[in-house]
C-alpha cells in the first residue's frame, strides 16, 4: 500500500519551499465536485513542483483525505485532472515533454489557463517550445477583457503557423466578434500574414513532393533516353526493369532478415549494386535475344518488347506471387526533417531525390568524361559514320542497353522505398517516363533531367487543384499541344539529319 | 476511260475474294442461325449460344483488327490507342442500352442504376437523346471518327510519326481510360454500363437477338473487308502504301501526306468505332479497362499474328489469338501471358509477314518447283541463259 497521506503531506508541504497551498489539498477532499475542480484547477496554476505528484495520486486512487479515507473521484473530475497533468508537462524538465504539452493544449486553450502559461513563458528556455508557448498564450488571451491584451495577442498571432489560427483570426477582425477597431485591423493584418505564410508552407510542399516525383521519373527515364537514343528503341519492358531492380531489393532485403539480421539496416547500400547488375544482366539477355534482330524495325522492336514485359510480368507472378512483397524502409530512412513549422520532409523522399541526383551524376560523367560515353553519343548522333571511324556499334548497343537497364534498375530500388512491390508495379511508370523522353528529346540527358523536374513539379500542383486523375489527364494534353511547337522535344539535337 | 465508281468498287475484291465472300456469308447468315435455332441442343450440329457468342465477338475484333491494318499495314502508322475508339463506339451504343433497361433496374428508377446510386437528380446533358436508337446510331458513327479527326489532325500536321506518334496514341487512351475511370464523367466510373436489358424492345438474351448481333457483326465483317479492298487498290491506297515507304518523296511529288492519313486514320477510327457498338450487345459490359492500353496493343498482335497489308491476315489473327486466349483462360490461365508474349516476340522475329505471309511463300515455293521441273524436261535453246 503506497497511499500518500494528505495529513502527513500537508505536514510536509509546510516546510517544503513552493509547495501546494495546503487550504486547496483540503479543497480536494471536499464532497462537491465542482469545489474538487476548482481545487484541481488552481493546483495546476500554481504549477508547484508536487502539483503533479499530487494530482497524479488523486487519478489513481491514491489520495486519502484527512479522515484516512480514499478520495473518490467520478469521470468529470478525471477529466480535469487528465487536462491539469497535460498542463503541468509545461513544466516537465525534459524540452520534448514540454513541446508535446503545447502542442496538445493548443488544440483546446481556454483563457482560464493565461496565467499558467505566462508563467511557463517566463521559465522556458527552449527557443522552440518558447515560440509555441507564446502562440498559444495568444491564444488563450484573445478575449481578454483588456483591449491592449487582445491587441498583443492577435500581433502575436501573425507568425503562427498553424492553419488554425487563419480562422481564427479572421474571425476576430469581423465586427460582430471584436469591438476594437484598432484590435480588428490588428487582427486582419496577422490574418494575412498567415495566410500568405501558408501559402508559402503549401507550395514548399509541392515542390518538394514535386521533387520526389521528378526524381523517380528521371530514374525511369534516363535508361529509357539513353536506350532510345542510341538504338531508336522504344523498351515497352523497362518497367519490368525497374520491378526487377525492386524485387532484387526484396531478394537482398530477405537474405539480410535470414542470415544478418543485426545489419538489416544496411541492406539498401548492398542492394544498390545488386538491382543494377540484376536489372542489367536481363537487359543484356533481352538485347542479344530479341532487340538486336530488330534493328531498323522500331516499330516491330516495340511490340516485341511489350511482349517481354508480359513474359516477366507473368514470371514475377510465378515466382514472387501476385500479392504485392513488404519492403520495410531501414530506420535511418523512417521520419523526416522539419524544415519549417509545418513541412516536414520525409526522409526517405530525401533519399530518392540525393540518389537520383547520383545516379545522374555518375551517368552525366560516364557520358561525357569517358570513352565509353564518347562512342554511345557518337552511335547516337551517327550510327553509321560512328561505325566508319572504328566505334564498335554492335557492342556499344549492348553496353548501353545493359547501361539503360542497369539504372532502370537502379530506380526500382528507389521505388521500392515510398512504393508498393508487385509484377504491375512497372506498368504504371512506363507511359510517365515516355512523356519524359518525348518531351526531353532524344539522347539528350539535360532534357530528360528539365522533362522530369517539370512533369513532377507540374503534376503536384496542378493535383493540389484539381485532384491526381485531372492533372494527369492534363499533362498528357499538354504534352501532346507541346509536340506541336517542338516535335523534336526540348533539347533537340543540333545538327542536319535527313529523316530516312 | 474512267470506269465508273461501281464498276471499279466491286472490280476491286477479286473474283476468289467474292466467291469466299459468298460461303462466308451463307455461313454467317443461314447456317449458323440455323443451326443454332432450329437444331434441338441435344443434337451434335447444335451451335452453342456460347460459340455463338463468342464468335461473334471475334469478329468484331476482326474488323477493328481490318480497321488496324489499314493504317498500320498500308500507311505504316502504327497506332497503340485504337482501343479508345472502339471503346467509345461502344459507350455511345452503351447509352442506349441502359436508357433501355428503363425502370426494370436494380433501383426500379428512370436513371441508369449507376446514376441514382451517385445521387444525381437528372440526365446530364450529353445523355439527351440517349434513348433513340437512331441517335445511337449517330453517336456510334460520329464520336469516335470525330475523336479521331481532331487527334490526327494535330498529330500529322505536326508530322509526329513513327514510335513517337505509337506512344502519343497510348498517352491518348491512357489519358481517355483514367478520365471514364472517374464517376463524374458520367458513364458508370470504374463498372461502366452493364445489366442490359433489350434493344428496340427485344430482349438481348434471347436466341433471336443472339443471332442477330451475330449476323450483323458477320456482315459489317465482310462489309469492312470489301470497303478496305476497294479503298486500298485505289489511287488514294496507292499514294498511302507510297507514304508508308517513302513519305519525303511523295512530298516532293506534291502531295500532301497529312489529308491520306489523316483520312485513313479517321475512317480506321470510323470502323473501330461500329464494331465496338456491335460487340458491347453481345457480351454485356463495356467499361473504361476496353481503353487500356493494353488493350490496344493487343489489337497490333492480331495484325502482326495475321499478316500486316493483307486485308484477312488481321480477321485470321484476330480468331488465332482471340481462340486460343478463350482456350487458355480456361486451362491455364498462368500460362496465357507468357503464350501472349512469346506471339509478340516470336511473331516480329519470325513472321514478319504473319500467317498470311507463310501461306504465300509456301505457294511460291510450289510454284517455283513446278515452274522448274518443265523447265529441266525440255532445254530450250537460248532460254537457259
Amino acid at each position: 500500500m503506497r497511499h500518500i497521506f494528505v495529513t502527513i503531506l500537508v505536514a510536509l508541504s509546510s516546510f517544503a519551499h513552493a509547495a501546494v497551498d495546503t487550504r486547496l489539498l483540503t479543497q480536494l477532499a471536499a464532497e462537491d465536485s465542482d469545489e474538487k475542480i476548482i481545487a484541481i484547477q488552481k493546483i495546476a496554476q500554481s504549477a508547484e513542483p508536487d502539483a503533479k505528484s499530487i494530482l497524479q495520486s488523486l487519478a489513481d486512487g491514491n489520495l486519502n483525505d484527512p479522515d484516512g479515507q480514499p478520495i473518490t473521484i467520478n469521470n468529470r473530475v478525471r477529466r480535469e485532472i487528465d487536462g491539469a497533468l497535460a498542463v503541468l508537462k509545461l513544466f516537465d524538465p525534459s524540452a520534448v515533454v514540454r513541446l508535446n504539452s503545447v502542442k496538445e493544449i493548443s488544440t483546446n486553450v481556454d483563457a482560464s489557463m493565461a496565467p499558467m502559461l505566462r508563467k511557463a513563458i517566463a521559465q522556458e528556455s527552449d527557443v522552440k517550445v518558447k515560440a509555441l508557448l507564446v502562440e498559444v498564450y495568444a491564444l488563450a488571451t484573445l478575449k481578454d477583457p483588456d483591449k491592449d491584451i487582445r491587441l498583443a495577442a492577435v500581433t502575436a498571432l501573425a507568425t503562427s503557423a498553424d492553419p488554425n489560427n487563419k480562422s481564427v483570426l479572421f474571425e476576430m477582425s469581423k465586427p460582430e466578434n471584436e469591438a476594437e477597431t484598432a484590435v480588428r485591423m490588428a487582427a486582419f493584418r496577422s490574418y494575412l500574414q498567415v495566410k500568405q505564410r501558408q501559402t508559402v508552407v503549401e507550395n514548399v510542399g509541392r515542390v518538394f513532393s514535386g521533387l520526389s516525383l521528378a526524381s523517380i521519373l528521371l530514374l525511369a527515364a534516363m535508361g529509357l533516353a539513353i536506350t532510345y537514343g542510341v538504338m531508336g528503341v522504344i523498351n515497352m519492358a523497362h518497367g519490368e526493369l525497374l520491378m526487377i531492380g525492386a524485387y532484387a531489393t526484396f531478394g537482398v532485403q530477405s537474405i539480410f532478415r535470414t542470415f544478418f539480421p543485426a545489419q538489416l539496416d544496411w541492406y539498401v547500400p548492398v542492394a544498390i549494386p545488386v538491382a543494377f547488375l540484376a536489372a542489367a544482366a536481363v537487359g543484356v539477355v533481352l538485347e542479344r535475344t530479341v532487340i538486336r534482330w530488330l534493328y531498323g524495325r522500331p516499330l516491330e522492336t516495340l511490340l516485341a518488347t511489350w511482349g517481354l514485359s508480359l513474359i516477366l510480368i507473368q514470371a514475377a507472378r510465378l515466382i514472387f506471387g501476385a500479392q504485392n512483397v513488404e519492403l520495410a524502409n531501414p530506420s535511418w530512412m523512417t521520419g523526416g526533417v522539419e524544415v519549417m513549422p509545418g513541412i516536414v520532409l520525409p526522409l526517405n523522399r530525401i533519399f530518392i531525390i540525393g540518389f537520383s541526383l547520383f545516379v545522374l551524376t555518375l551517368v552525366w560523367v560516364l557520358m561525357n568524361k569517358t570513352r565509353l560515353g564518347m562512342f554511345v553519343r557518337a552511335v547516337t548522333q551517327n550510327r553509321g559514320m560512328a561505325g566508319c571511324v572504328g566505334v564498335p556499334t554492335a557492342r556499344i548497343d549492348t553496353v548501353a542497353f545493359a547501361l539503360g537497364a542497369g539504372i532502370a534498375g537502379l530506380g526500382g530500388v528507389a521505388l521500392s522505398q515510398i512504393a508498393n512491390v508487385g509484377p504491375d508495379m512497372g506498368q504504371g511508370y512506363i507511359v510517365d517516363s515516355f512523356m519524359v523522353v518525348v518531351l526531353g528529346g532524344v539522347g539528350q540527358l539535360a532534357g530528360a533531367v528539365w522533362a522530369a523536374l517539370g512533369l513532377g513539379v507540374a503534376t503536384k500542383f496542378i493535383e493540389a487543384g484539381a485532384g491526381a486523375v485531372v492533372a494527369k489527364i492534363l499533362v498528357l494534353v499538354f504534352i501532346i499541344i507541346f509536340i506541336q511547337k517542338r516535335p523534336q522535344g526540348l533539347f533537340a539535337l543540333k545538327g542536319r539529319f535527313v529523316e530516312s | 476511260m474512267r470506269r465508273p465508281f461501281i464498276v471499279r468498287f466491286f472490280s476491286a475484291t477479286p473474283k476468289a475474294g467474292w466467291q469466299a465472300l459468298a460461303i462466308f456469308t451463307t455461313f454467317a447468315l443461314l447456317v449458323v442461325p440455323l443451326l443454332h435455332l432450329a437444331v434441338p441442343e441435344t443434337s451434335v450440329f447444335h451451335v452453342s449460344s456460347y460459340a455463338i457468342t463468342l464468335i461473334g465477338k471475334i469478329m468484331c475484333f476482326a474488323i477493328v483488327g481490318v480497321a488496324m491494318d489499314l493504317i498500320w499495314g498500308y500507311a505504316g502508322i502504327l497506332s497503340l490507342g485504337h482501343g479508345l475508339f472502339f471503346a467509345l463506339g461502344g459507350y455511345a451504343f452503351g447509352m442506349y442500352l441502359m436508357r433501355q433497361i428503363g425502370r426494370d433496374g436494380s433501383y426500379q428508377s428512370d436513371l441508369p442504376d449507376f446514376m441514382v446510386f451517385l445521387d444525381w437528380k437528372q440526365l446530364p446533358w450529353y445523355w439527351t437523346g440517349s434513348d433513340s436508337i437512331w441517335w445511337a446510331a449517330v453517336l456510334v458513327l460520329t464520336v469516335p471518327a470525330l475523336v479521331a479527326l481532331v487527334f490526327g489532325f494535330f498529330a500529322f500536321r505536326s508530322r509526329i510519326k513513327g514510335v513517337y506518334f505509337s506512344i502519343i496514341t497510348q498517352a491518348m487512351t491512357f489519358a481517355a481510360m483514367l478520365y471514364f475511370f472517374r464517376n463524374e464523367t458520367g458513364f458508370g466510373g470504374n463498372n461502366g454500363f452493364t445489366d442490359f436489358k433489350r434493344i428496340a424492345g427485344y430482349s438481348i438474351t434471347s436466341p433471336e437477338m443472339r443471332v442477330t448481333l451475330f449476323a450483323l457483326s458477320a456482315a459489317m465483317l465482310m462489309a469492312t473487308l470489301v470497303l478496305c479492298r476497294y479503298v486500298v487498290s485505289s489511287k488514294f491506297g496507292r499514294v498511302l502504301m507510297a507514304i508508308r515507304d517513302a513519305e519525303s518523296r511523295v512530298m516532293f511529288l506534291g502531295y500532301n501526306p497529312l489529308h491520306y492519313k489523316l483520312a485513313a486514320w479517321t475512317l480506321s477510327a470510323f470502323l473501330c468505332g461500329i464494331a465496338g457498338a456491335l460487340y458491347v450487345p453481345q457480351v454485356g459490359i463495356i467499361n473504361p479497362g476496353e481503353m487500356s492500353p493494353a488493350n490496344s496493343i493487343e489489337i497490333a498482335i492480331w495484325v502482326a499474328v495475321g499478316g500486316r497489308a493483307t486485308l484477312v491476315g488481321p480477321v485470321i489473327g484476330a480468331f488465332i489469338v482471340n481462340l486460343s486466349k478463350s482456350f487458355f483462360t480456361q486451362a491455364f490461365p498462368e500460362y496465357w501471358l507468357f503464350f501472349l508474349g512469346a506471339l509478340f516476340v516470336g511473331v516480329t522475329l519470325w513472321l514478319p509477314q504473319g500467317v498470311v505471309g507463310l501461306w504465300s511463300q509456301w505457294r511460291e515455293k510450289r510454284a517455283n518447283a513446278l515452274a522448274i521441273a518443265p523447265a529441266d524436261a525440255a532445254v530450250e535453246p537460248g532460254a537457259a541463259k
